[in-house]
């Protein structure tokens, strides 16, 4: 039961939380010209890391918000980011 | 000598394996001695003839999933893909006792898969369909045909989500799984197939996109291939090359309770309830439940999971109320975005992978063993293993395995 | 009648409560305060079982938790398998029984309530021993929230059983002292009978409180966030290996001193004490003072500490130096124990020595309880000077202390538990000091030699030297494993079983480590432990499960209709966690025909369905038709303010995830409706667009879902019921035309009315307040009773969207299909440059000609409803598995209006093969049936304006 640094509500239950997996997977601009394969690694492909990964969280039974945290795979360990560059994407 | 009900298992042999060091060089290594590495260099010994080969393991031999899972053993997959692979895999099972000549301890006794709701029902009777089309044998049984199957499990009304009813396969069941390692690890060993332990691959020598050879932390090793048999680890170790996968780590928890005399005769899995229950060999019940839902390699999940694990199975038996956790632990499953495998070759030549596993791994060991042990022999996947390659997530033609119709592992 | 082996006085225990049990089908008596092994004990039973793989006698081994051997199984008053008779606290009628292999469940309701709390403290320690309770002292007193728990049923610790004087003091008087001061103490919770059984990530500990039988709550699991934790968990004595070391009267030597002093029993009256360390000595002294004669002490060191020597000395207590016991006598109780000289290079065997005892104590050191330590991730390595694993790292918030550090004199304990107590609310941000601590007796202690196989035993009885008892299993069984080429502690764990019993090694653990050292020829350190996980000790899991059973199992979610639904005595099905009306039979009805009429009814006249559940969703913004444009199929920027649109919602991977209407409710506001199950999945689905990736639109999302009330008026005679419950809506067709609507006043609510339809007759969605559902609910089914208003249920609904081909997501789809794939490629905009799911449509296999269609099914007109799921294949006859499927049928009913069985399919180029028969395989049978187009029911579309 990790403690998530939610950047609204402050630490809360990891039970309240949603999780969203690799932060920072933007939409591609035009879908449309990319290839078959391309297309796939946007839907399909996310790292894997063991060790520090960003990820996204989203504040299900709070705030309804997502953010990014850092936090380490192996040990469960939360790095705070800034809160401004959390809260978006 | 009297002995007690449950007291113990059969004898193990007098000899299982030695631990060489490592030598510079092999026609085939395999990354990763768990159940499927173990399985694999196994056929390709017994059907292929390659012995010059050598199964790395970075801990101890069959010490990650293969000692962590809760031993289910089934082959009532939805996907007619799914269904060939897994149910090779059954008959396989049936006659790997004799075939290892190790107490396995594989026990047929059954699994029900219940529905809680009409949608469960809906899928359960296309599931078990389109299974005994497959040639599996499967049956649907409503809640009164359930309770007789297994009296002690709540088929009440007044569950939150009552059981409306179940699929039956009767030939599936459990087995004992470090005696499965074991005994393919014997027999490996028999055959001059070096078990190294203790040896974690690093990276991996290549030629352009040629795999020569792994790095280890036992020194360099020269390799004609290299088969990843590694689960959750494996991206870790194609991330050096480059070679992304579609594979997310996920801890998945379970737990034992003391021995118990004997109440639960089959294997019981709930995907809405969720919780999947058996009571293994000595009397213990074994117990499982959800994959947390974070990314992890730490081989710990979180308690709330377990809270909730132990929920349904009180829900749903009541009767184990009083029953005990003893111990609780977990391993790291490699989730698809389908929740079936991965494998096949690579973009890499002479590189093979298997991965993707999800919480499938242990019921297909001999079938992943047999199919992968081909592939990497042939340099083509065998006809069961080739839709469930890397290329699948390009076309879309996924085999999907946890959509609306999903089902537990 | 008082137990033969009860001292006359002394003890924790309550002489003037007697305590009646049955122990084996034997009647005994105790008192209250005693555990069911002092209580046994003090009537001279020392077996309590036999052991599990050989059946050889065994005894009560410890007092505590660690026990290894005396299992039983409760009978009365309610039956639970396998706990410790250490551990088992008396009570009048407790009947048990010894327990040699397997526990037994109740077959009867478990009549206990569990339950759990949740708390937040800044400093939680854990223990109440003397290092727990210096430390809470200082932690308390510096106004720092603390919790303190210890698994026994009251404070002390190690102080209870040892007799030991604090400031030349009984030590209870400063126990009680302490005790007082912390229960007095604001923001201190103080929780006996506590086991703390788990750590888990960022210091969320989890313990259990056993509340005791005749209470209101049996068990309560207690979920801890803490800042700062202490671990002053105290230490495990470990037994001796030796040939025979598993005969009851075997005990170790420091338990046989807690039921001395804290139960007032003798565990025998001739000891013979074994040990490898100083601890031991005080047990022979103790015992030899309450009235037991001391053989011998008999150490493996060869030079005994002074103080102790002298102690001996005085009592005529004699000391076998560089001796070990090697060897046990007796049956079903020891009688005498083999001692020989510990060999040396150069010395010559020799003749063991016997002597004779009823009672043989045994110390092998001292375990550290590291459990929680290690599953806070805290590493540990085994330390040469106490031969044992000690804590090696300090995990963030973890501090481990005392004796589960290693320091096993209390005078330590009680100063170093102060100083943590103190270290911990300092960094938890209170300033806080150390408490006083009184002075404990000290003195200079010569330090212990590990001991795992004792040299000279010869090798062929390694199988009566048992490394663990719970377990049966011996050094044979070690040496076997090693043989077999093991070399992996956990290997050789799970070759031989060791510490996979109830107590999970908590004397066995280290014991197999050394042995297996010894016959590897390798350090201790090199072979390490095997990994501690939770729980510390075994929890019952109705204490997990808690109140979250029956109706609590899941959060059970009604409409505002649902007591007026009561009242029709309908059942229910379960959609996600709402119940919702599955049919509402009349007297004498099945199923069947219950929905027969109830569809006969909207086909020909009115009935009426709440459909409250369904998910609404109000999307409000400036960029609310883009951001619509963008999740949606279709195009929704374009609808009119009025109007309403339905719209499919597909994942980027193309497939069809949700359902539902889109109203336009102003120039940048939505209503749009999801499918019951689904509304929370794509609300937050949204929201990840929304704010991850197209955070520049100005769009805001509310779940409106339990705001509105909704009833779906259908039939014909829809509009002449509503028109008698309105008087300010004009329901004319043209006024108010299909897939528009309008706000007027309903039943004399105010209400916004939509002209959509899911049965394809003229129908009107009527949505006003939740609070007043069941009031306007009312006022339609009377406004329609004249006409035979007829409710229906989600049966009938799907029958009737069935027999007009609208697909139900999640029944009709399963994640692998695409809209195309429903027919419903009108209802994808060719217009927008992009959408969720588009650039997936044109992938190598989403564009194969072959994929599955939804299609219709018609079996013969005469033929029995083809059940939901069947398969589809090609043949009139079946060639040997695999057989090739076409595909499943997903929805399959008989239908009023046509009177005979249809059904929805999903069939491979479904579309391409109309009119031709294939088979579905039902049971053993193949049933003929003819693919249709997935419209059966006024395909023109005529009868939705009535």
């Amino acid at each position: 039961m990790m403690l998530i640094p939610c950047p609204w509500c402050g630490p809360r239950n990891e039970t309240e939380f949603h999780y969203g997996g690799q932060a920072d997977v933007s939409y591609p601009a035009e879908p449309q010209q990319l290839s078959d394969a391309d297309w796939a690694r946007f839907l399909f492909y996310r790292a894997n890391p063991k060790g520090i990964f960003t990820e996204r969280w989203n504040h299900q039974a709070g705030c309804r918000r997502w953010f990014t945290i850092r936090r380490d795979t192996t040990t469960n360990e939360i790095f705070q980011d800034d809160s401004h560059e959390a809260v978006t994407r | 000598m009297p002995r007690t009900p449950g007291a113990d298992l059969p004898d193990h042999p007098d000899w299982l394996w030695n631990s060489p060091e490592p030598k510079r060089s092999y026609d085939v290594v395999i990354v990763g001695g768990g159940g499927h590495g173990l399985a694999t260099a196994y056929y390709l010994a017994v059907n292929h003839g390659i012995t010059n080969m050598a199964v790395l393991e970075s801990g101890w031999l069959a010490g990650g999933n293969m000692a962590r899972n809760t031993t289910i053993i089934r082959s009532n997959y939805l996907w007619d893909e799914s269904a060939g692979l897994y149910e090779h895999a059954m008959k396989l099972w049936e006659g790997l006792e004799d075939e290892l000549d190790y107490p396995l301890l594989f026990s047929q006794r059954g699994v029900l898969n219940l529905a809680h709701s009409l949608q469960d029902v809906r899928d359960s009777k296309r599931r078990v369909g389109a299974n005994r089309l497959n040639g599996i044998d499967a049956e649907w049984l409503d809640a009164d045909q359930v309770a007789e199957i297994c009296p002690i499990l709540n088929t009440s009304e007044d569950l939150r989500y009552p059981v409306l009813g179940a699929t039956w396969q009767p030939r599936a069941g459990i087995a004992k799984h470090d005696h499965v390692a074991w005994g393919f690890a014997r027999a490996l060993d028999r055959m001059g197939v070096d078990l190294v332990q203790n040896c974690q691959v690093t990276g991996f020598d290549r030629i352009g996109d040629r795999i020569t050879g792994v790095r280890t932390t036992r020194g360099d090793i020269a390799a004609g291939k290299v088969a990843l048999a590694a689960a959750g680890s494996t991206s870790v170790l194609t991330d050096e090359l480059g070679l992304a996968l579609p594979i997310q780590s996920h801890p998945l928890q379970a737990l034992v309770s003391e021995l118990l005399e004997p109440v639960h005769p089959t294997v019981v899995m709930s995907n809405a309830v969720h919780v999947y229950v058996s009571q293994a060999h000595k009397g213990e019940l074994v117990l499982g439940a959800g994959i947390d839902s974070y990314n992890s390699y730490g081989q710990r999940g979180a308690f709330h999971t377990i809270e909730r694990e132990l929920t349904a199975a009180v829900e749903l038996f009541p009767m184990f109320s009083r029953a005990h956790v003893l111990r609780t632990w977990a391993g790291v499953v490699d989730v698809t975005p389908d929740a079936s495998a991965i494998m096949g070759l690579t973009p890499f030549e002479n590189l093979y992978v298997n991965c993707g596993w999800g919480t499938g791994g242990f019921k297909a060991t001999p079938g992943v063993g047999w199919c992968y042990a081909h592939t990497i022999a042939h340099d083509e996947p065998h006809p069961l293993n080739a839709p469930f390659n890397l290329d699948r997530f390009t076309t879309g033609a996924l085999v999907d395995e946890h959509g609306a119709a999903g089902v537990a592992h | 009648m008082t137990g033969e082996y009860r001292l006359a006085e002394g003890g924790r225990i309550n002489r003037d409560r007697p305590v009646r049990f049955r122990f084996d089908g034997h009647d005994y008596e105790g008192f209250d305060g005693d555990t069911l092994a002092s209580a046994l004990l003090s009537n001279g039973v020392h077996q309590v079982g036999t052991s599990i793989r050989y059946g050889r006698p065994r005894g009560i081994a410890s007092a505590g938790p660690e026990e290894p051997n005396a299992l039983v199984q409760i009978e009365e008053p309610f039956p639970e398998p396998m706990l410790t008779a250490t551990t088992v606290e008396l009570r009048d009628g407790l009947v048990a029984s010894s327990l040699p292999g397997q526990g037994r469940l109740a077959t009867e309701p478990d009549p206990a309530r569990y339950d759990a709390i949740n708390a937040h403290c800044d400093v939680l320690i854990v223990g109440a021993g003397p290092t727990g309770l210096a430390a809470a002292l200082s932690a308390a007193r510096s106004g720092a929230r603390v919790i303190i728990a210890d698994a026994d049923t009251e404070f002390g610790g190690s102080l209870l059983g040892s007799g030991e004087a604090l400031d030349h003091a009984p030590a209870g008087r400063w126990i009680d002292r302490v005790t007082a001061e912390l229960r007095d103490t604001p923001d201190v919770t103080v929780l006996p009978h506590t086991t703390v059984f788990g750590r888990y990530d960022d210091n969320y500990l989890v313990a259990v409180e056993h509340r005791g039988e005749d209470a209101f709550t049996r068990q309560r699991t207690w979920h801890i966030r803490a800042r700062e934790v202490v671990l002053a968990t105290g230490s495990h004595e470990r037994p001796l290996v030796f040939p025979g070391n598993d005969r009851p009267g075997t005990m170790l030597a420091t338990s046989a001193r807690t039921y001395v002093h804290r139960y007032g029993v003798l565990p025998g009256r001739r000891a013979v004490v074994f040990t490898t360390n100083d601890s031991a000595y005080a047990a022979a002294i103790d015992l030899h003072d309450a009235g037991v004669e001391i053989a011998a002490v008999v150490d493996v060191r060869p030079v005994a500490t002074t103080l102790w020597t002298a102690r001996c000395v005085e009592r005529g207590i004699q000391i076998l130096t560089s001796c070990a016991v090697t060897g046990t006598s007796g049956t079903d109780r020891v009688s005498g124990a083999q001692i020989s000289p510990v060999p040396s290079a150069d010395s010559a065997p020799t003749v063991p020595s016997e002597l004779d005892c009823d009672l043989l104590l045994v110390s092998g050191g001292w375990n550290p309880a590291v459990h929680l330590h290690s599953q806070a991730r805290g590493t540990v390595r085994y330390s040469e000077e106490i031969g044992a694993l000690v804590p090696d790292s300090t995990p963030r918030g973890v501090r481990s202390v005392g004796a589960a550090a290693g320091s096993f004199t209390t005078g330590e304990c009680l100063r170093t538990g102060s100083e943590a107590g103190r270290d911990a609310a300092r960094e938890a941000g209170f300033g806080a000091d150390t408490a006083e601590v009184p002075g404990a007796p000290s003195g200079p202690v010569t330090p212990p030699q590990p001991t795992w196989l004792l040299p000279g035993v010869p090798a062929e009885s390694g199988d009566e030297q048992f490394v663990d008892l719970a377990r049966d299993a011996t050094v044979a069984d070690v040496r076997k494993a090693v043989g077999a080429g093991m070399s992996s502690v956990e290997h050789i764990k799970r070759f031989t079983t060791i510490g996979t019993a109830h107590d999970q090694g908590k004397t066995s653990g280290l014991l197999s480590s050394g042995v297996i050292a010894e016959l590897l020829g390798v350090e201790v350190a090199q072979v390490g432990a095997t990994t501690f996980r939770p729980p510390y000790a075994p929890v019952a899991f109705a204490a997990l499960a808690g109140r979250d059973r029956g109706d609590l199992y899941d959060p059970v979610r009604v409409t505002a209709m649902h007591d007026w639904h009561l009242t029709q005595d309908c059942p229910f099905e379960n959609v996600g966690q709402w119940k919702r009306p599955w049919y509402y039979p009349q007297p004498g009805e099945d199923m069947d025909s219950a929905v027969l009429r109830e569809c006969h009814a909207v086909r020909t006249g009115v009935g009426m369905q709440d459909v409250s559940t369904l998910g609404k969703i109000d999307v409000q913004g400036p960029d609310a038709a883009e951001f619509l444009d963008l999740v949606y199929t279709n195009k929704m920027s374009t609808l009119k303010v009025g109007r309403i649109r339905y719209g499919l919602m597909c994942h980027a991977d193309g497939m069809v995830f949700d359902d539902g209407t889109v109203m336009r409710t102003g120039e940048h506001r939505y209503l749009i409706s999801t499918t019951s199950g689904g509304a929370a999945g794509v609300l937050e689905w949204l929201e990840d667009w929304l704010q991850t990736e197209w955070p520049h639109l100005q769009v805001h999302l509310t779940s409106v879902t339990e705001h509105w009330a909704t009833i779906a008026l259908a039939g014909p005679r829809s509009r002449e019921v509503l028109a008698r419950v309105t008087s300010d809506i004009d329901l004319d067709n043209d006024a108010f035309p299909f897939m528009s609507w309008t706000d007027g006043t309903v039943a004399g609510k105010a209400a916004r009315v939509c002209r959509i339809s899911f049965s394809g007759e003229l129908a009107f969605e009527i949505n006003v307040p939740w609070w007043h559902g069941r009031e306007v609910w009312e006022a339609l089914y009377q406004a329609g009773s004249d006409q035979d208003i007829t409710p229906y249920g989600t049966e009938t609904m799907h029958v009737l969207r069935a027999e007009k081909g609208f697909p139900i997501v999640g029944q009709d789809t399963d994640g692998t299909v695409t809209p195309h794939d429903l027919g419903m490629s009108w209802a994808v905009s060719k217009k927008k440059d992009d959408f969720l799911g588009m650039r997936s449509f044109s992938r190598a296999d989403t564009v194969r000609s072959d994929r599955k269609h939804l299609v219709g099914l018609l079996p013969p007109a005469d033929s029995a409803v083809v059940p939901e799921g069947t398969q589809l294949v090609e043949l009139a006859e079946l060639p040997e598995p695999p057989v090739p499927m076409l595909g499943h049928i997903t929805s399959s009913y008989r239908s009023a209006a046509l009177d005979r069985p249809f059904a929805l399919a999903l069939v491979k180029s479904g579309r391409d093969r109309i009119g031709q028969t294939i088979y579905g395989h039902v049971g053993d049978r193949l049933v003929p049936v003819e693919i249709t187009e997935p419209v059966f029911y006024d395909k023109e579309g005529n009868r939705r304006d009535g």
